[in-house]
């Protein structure tokens, strides 16, 4: 098993070519990034809305909970022969499931700011822009960001299942592997998923490290007195 | 800037009345206190005053205008407003925190700095705290940072609610003499929400007692309150010690101030049979070598029994008698303004002088 895996990688053929690795992975990262950013365009303004203004949030976390409940595979499958066009119902089904982590992250992160704060800031005189803009939204990124890291997490080990309704990317080789039983294709398909959701996520920290602010990071970790020290 | 509270009622859909038909004036230049216990509207009036909260009924003036007739976020930029765990905002610079309300308002980011540097002096901060990020600040010094943040604005108005309340007892008395050392210099209009009578006591010059239901009970000045309590309710929430309490307002001018026979520390003491008072250098008390006690050679600290407080001459009499009771001595400690011991007071002359005050201090 071992020893298919490596000849499976060592193969230049692999690496070349519409079904050569560099291929199917820039194919993954657009399905993987194009369903961030449609579900992100939807589902933060909704999350700032709801957190900002306290309004419909039982009916945010309700529709949350029912759009996880979906299978997304049959989801997919339902889409593709709704649209006939693998692209589209991949796309569709993956924006789906990348709403509601997005969503729940961005709405919690508001509701966590501290109340006293919220209310410092109106009581300052902050209009309700300049609250949700200069105050929460800075406050809540950490939330924010880790709810667009877990969708990220979910968006490509899902795209990769998508390749069932005749999606690129790397699902191609488990499920090409698995019809002609090349069972070394299907590991590596398995092992360059996996690898591509780790390094997205190292990414998506670095960058969450470089926009949380400082004080909020050291809010965190609660080191009151270290400074002082 | 006055404030006037008439006919105000704060009522909530679910039928709570906050706030009972209450009329008040706020002098301009004072500290007003709104106490009473929790669920009597206090923190509800005061958040009145800066539309945090709208009445259901009754009008609030401002320097003679109706807060409602200005755009709410205008009005709040004009009024200072402090509350418990200060609420500073985490992601933002000691520095920024401060200048909030002047950037708000639309000045130019240095002159804002500037400003805030300034505040920062004013409350008693040091400059390089300015860089720090709330988390990096004790309690104490986020209360702080909380009062120059309202102050920023320069407004000639100050909302405080319950801001000391959540610090520990020491801090929380340097941070009321701070406010009122502050108050001499800037003469703000403030009011201050709490639910500590002695604090209101502390700090008002008048005093409102507020009872569940939001209706105001007494209106007065501290000392009238402790003195005069209207009725039962007012009586018990000042609470059993107002007696003692009401010494705070009576002056100790007229106690005879005695010598006592003095000690240098560092000094050969020789004996006496009496008490006698060690003082440094500076002729600052240090504490009581007690009678006939032998000192070989020089008197250090260690040969001393720790004095009682101190009561500097010119405070209020309730020092004078606090000073006597604690002093192992029985000799309460009379200081002058720089700390210098000037003499002793017996608790006997402090309590002749209060049974000859023709007021009485306890009714």
């Amino acid at each position: 098993m071992i020893g298919e895996i490596v000849d499976w990688f060592t193969s230049s053929a692999n690496w070349q070519g519409a079904d050569g690795v560099p291929t199917r992975v820039l194919q993954h990262l657009g399905y993987v990034l194009l369903a961030l950013v449609l579900a992100s365009v939807i589902a933060v303004p909704i999350g700032l809305y709801v957190g900002h203004t306290g309004r419909g949030g039982v009916l945010l976390v309700g529709s949350g909970n029912v759009i996880r409940a979906l299978p997304t595979l049959g989801l997919v499958t339902f889409l593709f022969l709704l649209f006939t066009d693998s692209d589209v119902a991949a796309i569709i089904g993956l924006v789906v499931l990348a709403i509601p982590p997005i969503l729940a992250g961005t709405y919690a992160g508001l509701q966590a700011v501290d109340r006293a704060v919220v209310d410092a800031a109106e009581g300052m005189g902050m209009r309700g822009g300049q609250r949700l803009w200069q105050i929460e939204v800075p406050i809540a990124l950490p939330l924010v960001l880790g709810g667009v890291r877990n969708a990220v997490l979910q968006l490509v080990a899902t795209a990769a299942v998508a390749a069932y309704v005749g999606l690129g990317g790397l699902g191609r080789y488990l499920l090409d592997g698995l019809a002609i039983l090349d069972y070394g294709e299907v590991a590596a398909g398995a092992i360059l998923t996996a690898l591509l959701a780790i390094v997205l996520d190292i990414v998506l920290a670095t960058i969450q490290r470089a926009l949380v602010p400082r004080g909020v990071r050291l809010a965190e970790a609660g080191t009151k007195k270290e400074v002082e020290a | 800037m006055g404030i006037e509270f008439r006919g105000v009622t704060k009522k909530y859909p679910d039928g709570t009345v906050a706030v009972d038909d209450l009329n008040l004036t706020i002098e301009d230049g004072t500290i007003t206190v709104f106490v009473g216990p929790s669920g009597c509207g206090k923190t509800t009036s005061l958040r009145m005053i800066n539309r945090m909260v709208e009445p259901t009924s009754g009008t609030i003036l401002l320097d003679g205008a109706d807060v409602r007739d200005s755009d709410a976020a205008l009005l709040r930029r004009g009024i200072g407003y402090v509350i418990q765990h200060a609420g500073l905002f985490p992601h933002r610079t000691v520095l920024s925190n401060v200048a909030t309300v002047p950037l708000l308002s639309g000045w130019d980011k240095r002159k804002a700095r500037e400003r805030a540097a300034e505040l920062l002096e004013t409350v008693g901060l040091p400059a390089e705290l300015g860089k720090r990020y709330p988390a990096q600040l004790s309690g104490g010094q986020q209360q702080r940072v909380g009062v120059a943040r309202a102050l920023a604005a320069d407004s000639p108005v100050l909302l405080m609610d319950e801001p000391f309340s959540a610090v520990d007892p020491v801090v929380r008395e340097g941070l009321q003499d701070e406010l009122l050392r502050l108050q001499s210099q800037l003469g703000k209009t403030i009011v201050f929400v709490t639910h500590d009578i002695d604090e209101a006591v502390r700090l008002g010059d008048k005093v409102a007692v507020l009872r569940v239901g939001g209706r105001l009970a007494q209106y007065g000045t501290p000392a009238d309150v402790l003195r005069h309590p209207v009725d039962d309710f007012v009586a018990g929430f000042v609470g059993k010690d107002r007696g003692y309490r009401g010494l705070s307002f009576l002056s100790a001018g007229d106690v005879l101030v005695e010598d006592v026979p003095t000690v240098r520390v560092g000094g050969a003491p020789g004996e006496s049979a009496d008490w006698r008072l060690a003082v440094n250098d500076e002729g600052e008390p240090r504490g009581w070598l007690p009678p006939s006690s032998t000192v070989d050679g020089e008197l250090s600290e260690s040969d001393l029994v720790a004095g009682g407080s101190l009561y500097q001459q010119g405070t209020p009499i309730r020092g004078a008698l606090d000073a006597a009771l604690s002093s192992p001595a029985s000799l309460g400690v009379v200081v002058d303004a720089d700390g210098k011991a000037i003499g002793v007071v017996t608790a006997r002359q402090v309590l002749d002088v209060i049974e000859n005050h023709p007021q009485g201090v306890t009714r």
